[in-house]
């Protein structure tokens, strides 16, 4: 079918109708969150607030600094949810809307329970202490005053242990009734313990109870726990705010011929759906009416347009380019092509949640040591001739001075300042888990489309002046190939009276003269048929004269041989895995200095690599972005994608980086070195053991040593990682 | 001595109410924005109460929260 250009059409706006997302509150009130991209200063958020408050009926308009969301809300009336989103993007801010399902499970009760229980904790380890630290500093202090300071501490701290210590207790019990054991069961066991050992100790008056230990114990590791969760917390919400800025809604055509926006999840199989130009197919469907070129290079890894006419088959992802199609659904979006990758991907992610981390390698190390240390204090003692009381009570002492605090923070805290270093940069870590499997990493392996190219045609060298001739024709086309030309032609005037027709090409006036820019036969050349592999061509004239050809081809990244070389420097294989076709891959493999290069390979070829790496102990790293990358980096050791990929592909990936292919080097240089800082941090607190553990042993960790030791064992452990955020540092 | 008699509780109910604060200003949502915090505060036309203090008031006069339904 025949599109006019009045250019609205291919206003970014296709596919993100926000209707859909819009909730009510009472009769009278609406609401809408969106995400808003590159809000970063003052100026920026009075802009914004001020800007769609101006719409007539906003009630109110807020926009969180910190994680980017904008929630208006605002009266039933003439504005529209599209109004207030076009008002943002108007402003010059990217924007989309938010799945309110999505706002509430961004929810954090979990964040929420560590943060009060790590306020309570604060609290009780403070006043517990004010009660003890006179206990300590006293001399000549009765045994009246001392109990009742003791049963004073005992008031405050053992409610305060028990509530903050119950995230701690939770884990340790799920994990034993695994038949494993966690961090927190020496953790738990040692609280209890103290706790226990403390009341009995007060109620037969005795010199040492460690109530504040046991509170300030669980303060410091909240710490950890805490600053692990905030790690998670807000990689998941840049994640699902990555993904909002794809399309997420479908135009649902109705029997009478309304459209009506929907969210993508909910259409069914034999709904029609309207895909406009800019529209990615929400679902696996079938075109009933209208032609098209569509963008398939995050399906298939193809970078050349493909066409569409009634009866091809469109996968869900696809990219419609231009010209409209109305299209059948095959498959609801839960189960479109999508399910068999996902399926992928599940298997992948298993044999990926087999992998130990450091710090559960570390507890299960140091639990059989430190539990059966203090059995052995506890048997020589006796064999020494202590009684059971003084046994126990050493025995304890071990117990409670081992407490694995340093080790709790040893690894959150490098995480978590690594992965803040990344976040700077542009690099979104999802887990410290992803840090440390990349850190292990001796393998790379690259998918070619998108990732190492531009994942787009480029124009190969062409006559000055042809190009002059057919930029006019061109700037009036949104085709990818005549976008390409117009591109490399610069700035200059358009064609008049301009009719594209999807699928063929453009036709216009050009100084009063009739040209034609398209196919071959639609244009009236004949093709020579001698266009290499990975390149197609664009043919143009004016109406009754020869025509001309130009050439395009995916361009690689400028700085793709660069990042290949710096990887290289640091002793990483590296490997190029792709679904295009042999002379396209050869030609980037050359150009990146790859000897080991493969082509043609479908996604399941893909996903089986990895695998077999897997198997023979290859740790091999992942970077793709197209749907038939998303099993192989759900299957690799550690997985990249940039952060225009796919959506399943983002999901599959550790790490998702905004920038270019230099990030991957740094990501990886970053991995290492919080690997060695946590490895620094296991020696420190290895190192504060071996002095600790002797000291308990022959009975010197009074309440005051064990809180100083605790107390500067942590400290040390989270300057160490600190040091991590000083920028510039390479391992 | 009996001085501690008078000086624990109070000291107690010091810290008692700090933690109070503490979960006051959590629960007001004003840990939620730090960014945002620091820049209202240099702009003396932005709404700049903590965003669950703003959004109660606003909530207050349509109290419903469900969700739409969809057509």
């Amino acid at each position: 079918m025949a599109l006019t250009h009045d250019g609205d059409a291919f206003a970014p706006r296709g596919g993100s109708d926000p209707e859909p997302f819009v909730r009510a509150r009472g009769d009278a009130l609406l609401s809408l969150e969106l995400v808003v991209r590159g809000a970063r200063c003052a100026a920026c958020l009075g802009k914004i607030e001020r800007g769609v408050s101006a719409l007539s009926g906003v009630r109110a308009a807020r926009l969180n600094l910190t994680t980017g969301k904008l929630s208006v809300v605002w009266e039933r009336g003439p504005t529209r949810a599209a109004d207030i989103l076009e008002a943002v993007r108007d402003l010059g801010y990217p924007a989309a809307p938010f799945d309110p399902a999505q706002a509430r499970a961004e929810e954090d009760s979990e964040g929420r329970r560590l943060a009060i229980a790590l306020g309570v904790a604060a609290f009780g380890a403070m006043n517990a202490m004010m009660f003890t630290v006179p206990v300590w500093a006293g001399t000549g202090m009765g045994e009246g005053v001392r109990t009742f300071m003791y049963w004073a501490a005992a008031a405050v701290g053992a409610p305060c242990a028990l509530f903050a210590g119950a995230p701690f207790f939770e884990s340790a019990w799920r994990s034993l009734r695994k038949g494993r054991a966690n961090m927190d069961v020496p953790i738990s066991i040692g609280v209890i313990l103290t706790l226990a050992i403390s009341f009995s100790e007060t109620l037969q008056g005795g010199r040492h109870a460690y109530f504040d230990a046991a509170v300030s114990l669980l303060f410091l590791l909240l710490i950890g726990r805490y600053l692990d969760h905030l790690l998670r917390a807000r990689a998941r919400s840049a994640a699902r705010d990555l993904l909002a800025l794809q399309a997420r809604t479908a135009t649902l055509l109705d029997p009478d011929g309304s459209t009506r926006p929907a969210p993508a999840r909910d259409v069914r199989p034999g709904d029609r759906l309207v895909l406009l130009a800019g529209d990615r197919a929400p679902v696996d469907a079938v075109v009933e009416e209208g032609a098209a070129d569509l963008d398939v290079a995050l399906v298939t890894g193809e970078s050349i347009p493909a066409q569409a006419t009634v009866g091809t088959p469109i996968r869900a992802g696809t990219l419609n380019l231009n010209g409209r199609l109305v299209a059948r659904a095959e498959a609801a979006a839960a189960d479109s092509t999508l399910a068999q990758i996902a399926r992928m991907m599940e298997a992948g992610a298993q044999t990926r949640s087999r992998y130990v981390r450091l710090a559960d390698r570390a507890a299960a190390l140091y639990v059989p040591v430190v539990h059966s240390l203090a059995a052995l204090a506890f048997a020589g003692c006796l064999l020494a001739g202590l009684d059971l009381r003084s046994a126990l009570l050493r025995a304890v002492a071990v117990l409670i001075i081992t407490c694995p605090c340093a080790l709790g923070l040893a690894v959150p805290m490098v995480q978590i300042t690594a992965s803040g270093r990344l976040f700077r940069q542009g690099i979104l870590v999802k887990s410290g888990a992803a840090l440390e499997r990349l850190a292990e990493a001796t393998h790379i392996v690259f998918d070619k489309t998108g990732v190492l190219t531009e994942g787009r045609p480029v124009l190969l060298d062409a006559d000055p002046r042809l190009m002059a001739l057919a930029a006019p024709l061109a700037r009036a086309s949104r085709h990818p190939l005549a976008r390409a030309l117009a591109e490399a032609a610069g700035p200059g005037p358009s064609a008049e009276a301009v009719i594209e027709t999807a699928g063929f090409g453009v036709e216009g006036l050009i100084g009063g003269r009739r040209a034609r820019l398209g196919r071959a036969a639609w244009v009236g050349a004949e093709t020579r048929g001698d266009a290499q592999h990975g390149r197609t061509e664009l043919w143009f004239g004016f109406e009754g004269e020869p025509k001309r050809r130009f050439l395009f081809s995916d361009r690689v990244r400028p700085e793709m041989a660069e990042a290949i070389a710096a990887l290289k420097a640091r002793g990483l294989t590296i490997e190029i895995l792709s679904g295009d076709v042999t002379g396209a891959v050869s030609a980037v493999a050359i150009r990146a200095g790859v000897g080991r290069w493969r082509s043609g390979l479908s996604p399941l070829d893909k996903a089986q690599t990895l695998a077999a790496y897997q198997g023979a102990g290859v740790k091999a790293v992942m970077v793709g972005d197209g749907l038939n990358d998303a099993a192989a980096l759900a299957r690799a050791h550690a997985s990249l994608a940039p952060g225009a990929a796919a959506e399943a592909s983002q999901n599959a990936a550790d790490l998702v980086y905004e920038r270019g292919l230099d990030s991957i080097g740094e990501a990886i240089d970053v991995a290492r070195l919080a690997r060695r800082r946590a490895l620094e941090n296991f020696a420190l607190a290895a190192l504060y053991n071996l002095i600790a553990i002797p000291v308990a042993l022959v009975g010197m960790a009074t309440p005051l040593v064990a809180a100083v030791a605790m107390s500067a064992s942590s400290l040390v452990v989270t300057l160490n990682a600190l040091r991590l955020s000083i920028p510039g540092r390479r391992s | 001595m009996t001085i501690l008699i008078w000086l624990a509780p109070l000291s107690l109910s010091l810290g008692g109410l700090a933690l109070a604060a503490f979960l006051w200003t959590f629960r007001a949502g004003q840990y939620e924005d730090p960014e945002g915090d620091a820049a209202r505060i240099l702009d003396d036309h932005l709404e700049d109460g903590p965003p669950e203090v703003s959004t109660r008031r606003l909530l207050a006069e349509a109290p419903a929260l469900e969700p739409r339904a969809r057509s």
